[in-house]
């Protein structure tokens, strides 16, 4: 330990890439305690923790580990000596089972055969923990939701003995139940002397947890305070440097027509006999717990995935449309933005440009075959500067933006393609505060423009915050529809837990 | 502005490779007697449109993410039908040639719909189709090389400039396939299936015909690449073509293009099989064997794509 009891101190960190990053930074870490670090996506938390965890070399400054300097050349060193971190980013190998996944660089075994039962035994143990145990251990993580998957990272990190744990974002995909029992998991890393440090957007979140907050800003810290001790809208206020307007919806809006009607829409477990309906000029929401089906009805609706049985009726029509593809959907004037936009969202090493065209390459063409590099270029100007995406140019790749700007890359493509009706899959997971309040004022103006938005999330207050009507879907079966007025966050729970009740498994 | 920011941006993209290849002309043109001499050039010219046009094909696909190795059995296939029609049929040679790129065009058809209609990897689907246009190739040829002659009149003898028609129409091919790369809609979509498909169905756009189409054109241009082959030969081979479809995606390689798709240049790949001509021929000038050859050419594909890895490092 050191003089001042600190378990990790950072001091006089500074980082440059082409701008600075990161710039006189200092910051402590006590054993036992939970120290929150918050900032807009670009503050410059996670080239923090990657510097600490030997994943980028520091131009200027030091950190120290219990009092001796601390610098190591990789990962490798820093989890050696009890540092690590689960990233925001999911690492693990979806054709290995989950116990490998965990164990995976200490595999127990002998002359290179594996030890299965102790694999097993152990895994078991660790997965419990986190509130995985009603896996196998050998089951194969691809087959697992991303909020499960994420556990998986999190039971990893909690394998071994740790001196200091970050977590960056670890609640992003986890339903509330989860998030509980990781929070108890914390608690007893906190009783047993470990150092954490913790990354989220979620602000009620870390006065849950945190013990001290400290928030960054443009790479500079810019204080830290006791958990207890401060107000929510102080901490946003210094996040992002100006005061955020709170979402006031702008006016009631007035709905139109109908723009969607889901008839008995079936696949499998997954979605059973779904039936809603979405009008022009709302915004229509859809709780539930993690596997509850919502973006499997998405997809369903998108033709992203085939149906076994169900209908849809397009704009007001009195005759079910089919849909086979994403195409006949765009073609009909659907529009879906995934859940995951790294898989599935953007072509990362593609510019700007290329990304925000691809929907409707045939209105930026000569003749539906020449692509015209003039109507392209200011097509993607037009976008980049009305949802203000922060870039160098229109030609660097997306994969280089931050998660908020990933997202209005990914908005900017569907507003091109023009479609009357948009569905949103979870389109402020991984995002910044300041982004995420651009994003709500974008989906509130596409409802006014008399566009149908469905949102899909799983932050809850989220949907409280934007939606005309909620509905609840409960392991694969809408459970109910809530009219703004008429819901609370408890019966809204309350119905998102409904399936699990009456089913005896 | 915008000319010299094109101009740097022309540079780097293919100043790389005409440096690799000046090089390896400098110690030719140091190390052998008379590298330099014009029937040195008219040579290579006059050996690689085969090579240009397959290393054409073969970019396409590969930007997609695909992998097209029936070239080589393709073009042993379609030069067979077309020996046939020659000789066999005393066929005019326009229906001939008609024969011949409707047989290329037809395998890559059937490379595009099984991979479509199955969801196979184009790898496993041409990799069948190598063995079965061999197969094809020897059934409708009796494995009997036909001597061609004179049923193609001087066609293979025109030359501009003691350049063959052949090279001239590669070259011009090679180009055009890279304005279609970089100035179409068609080629748009190749770079985005190859960077991530899923994204681009999910983005309402079908990309089974754009793969089909890409494989017929492979197809396609190995037929072309089987008429200049016969033409240059006077003959046409079952056996031709063996091992051309390696030779292709070496070129492609060599020149930058990435094996998982998504990025892909037409002129480089030019680059590439020039370079790889320019290798063979001093290696022989230098009366090299063909064990020391083989070393040295691939030591010189895996040399070039480390160096790319920098190039791409560096930007």
């Amino acid at each position: 330990m050191s003089a001042d009891g600190s378990l990790l101190a950072v001091s006089g960190l500074s980082k440059s890439y082409t701008v600075p990053v990161l710039r006189d930074v200092h910051f402590d870490l006590l054993p036992g305690e939970v120290h929150a670090l918050v900032g807009e996506n670009g503050a410059g938390k996670s080239t923090l923790c990657r510097i600490i965890t030997g994943r980028v070399r520091p131009d200027a400054g030091h950190v120290t580990l219990r009092g001796k300097l601390f610098a190591p050349p990789n990962p490798r060193v820093a989890e050696d000596a009890g540092v690590r971190m689960v990233m925001q980013e999911l690492n693990l190998i979806g054709n290995l089972s989950i116990a490998e996944n965990i164990f995976l660089n200490r595999l127990p075994g002998r002359w290179g055969w594996i030890d299965y039962r102790r694999l097993h035994d152990d895994a078991r143990r660790v997965m419990s923990l986190v509130g995985l145990d009603r896996y196998e251990p050998a089951r194969l993580v691809h087959t697992l939701g991303v909020g499960h998957r994420q556990l998986v990272e999190i039971a990893a990190a909690l394998s071994r003995r740790c001196a200091v744990l970050i977590l960056d974002e670890p609640t992003a995909a986890l339903s509330d139940t989860e998030t509980d029992l990781l929070f108890r998991q914390l608690d007893d890393l906190r009783a047993a002397g470990t150092g954490i440090i913790y990354i989220s957007h979620r602000m009620e979140e870390m006065q849950r947890i945190a013990d001290r907050i400290t928030v960054l800003r443009d790479g500079c810290m810019v204080a830290t305070h006791p958990a207890r001790a401060v107000a929510i809208a102080d901490i946003v206020r210094q996040m992002v440097g100006r005061d955020l307007d709170a979402v006031a919806r702008s006016q009631e809006r007035q709905r139109g027509g109908l723009a969607l009607r889901v008839n008995g829409l079936t696949r499998g477990q997954a979605v059973r006999d779904v039936s809603f309906e979405a009008y022009r000029g709302e915004i229509l929401g859809f709780a539930g717990l993690m596997g509850a089906g919502r973006t499997e009805t998405m997809r369903l609706i998108f033709g992203a995935d085939p149906l076994d049985r169900g209908d849809l009726y397009l704009h007001g029509a009195g005759t079910p449309t089919r849909i086979r593809s994403p195409r006949d959907a765009v073609r009909h004037g659907i529009a879906l933005l995934t859940e995951d936009r790294k898989a599935e969202g953007l072509l990362l090493p593609l510019p700007i440009r290329a990304n925000i065209g691809l929907a409707r390459m045939p209105a930026l063409s000569s003749g539906r075959t020449w692509l015209n590099a003039e109507k392209e270029r200011e097509n993607t100007a037009h976008f980049v500067r009305d949802l203000s995406v922060n870039c160098r140019s229109t030609e660097q790749p997306v994969g280089q933006l931050s998660g908020g700007n990933q997202q209005k890359v990914v908005l900017a493509k569907w507003l091109f393609r023009d479609c009357e009706i948009l569905i949103f899959d979870e389109p402020t997971r991984g995002i910044d505060v300041g982004a995420k309040f651009e994003i709500y004022r974008l989906l509130e103006d596409l409802a006014g423009r008399g566009k149908a938005v469905l949102v899909v999330s799983s932050d809850l207050k989220e949907l409280l915050t934007i939606c005309d009507r909620i509905a609840v879907l409960s392991l694969g079966r809408l459970a109910a529809t809530f009219e703004r007025g008429q819901w609370s966050e408890h019966t809204i729970l309350q119905a998102a837990l409904s399936g699990h009740a009456s089913t005896p498994s | 502005m915008k000319h010299t920011a094109a101009m740097r941006a022309l540079l780097a993209e293919y100043l790389g490779l005409a440096l690799v290849l000046a090089v390896l002309i400098a110690i030719f043109g140091l190390t052998t007697r008379n590298f330099f001499a014009p029937v040195t050039f008219r040579t290579i010219a006059n050996q690689i449109p085969v090579a240009i046009l397959l290393a054409v094909g073969m970019t396409l696909v590969l930007s997609t993410g695909g992998i097209d190795l029936s070239v080589g059995s393709v073009l042993a296939l379609s030069g067979s039908v077309f020996g046939l029609l020659l000789v066999k049929y005393q066929a005019p040679w326009p229906v001939a040639l008609a024969a011949c790129l409707a047989t290329g065009l037809a395998c890559g058809a059937i490379n595009g719909l099984v991979m479509i209609r199955w969801g196979l990897p184009s790898f496993i689907v041409t990799l069948g189709m190598l063995e079965m246009a061999r197969g094809a190739a020897y059934l409708v040829t009796d494995s009997r090389t036909m001597y061609i002659g004179g049923n193609l009149g001087n066609l293979s003898q025109i030359a501009v400039a003691g350049v063959s028609l052949g090279f001239i129409l590669a070259v011009v091919l090679a180009l055009a396939a890279q304005v279609v790369l970089w100035r179409t809609i068609f080629g748009r979509y190749l770079i985005a299936i190859g960077t991530n498909e899923e994204v681009v169905r999910l983005s309402g756009i079908d990309p089974r015909p754009i793969k089909l189409a890409v494989f017929m054109l492979s197809g396609l241009l190995a037929a072309l690449a089987a008429v200049i082959h016969c033409a240059r030969l006077s003959s046409a081979d079952p056996n031709a073509g063996a091992g051309f479809e390696l030779q292709a995606i070496a070129a492609a390689v060599i020149g930058g293009t990435s094996l998982m798709g998504g990025r892909a240049s037409v002129v480089n790949s030019l680059f590439g099989v020039l370079i790889m001509a320019v290798l063979e021929t001093g290696l022989v000038q230098l009366q090299a064997g063909e064990p020391t050859k083989r070393l040295i050419t691939g030591a010189v594909i895996v040399g070039a794509v480390i160096l790319d890895r920098y190039r791409q490092r560096g930007q």
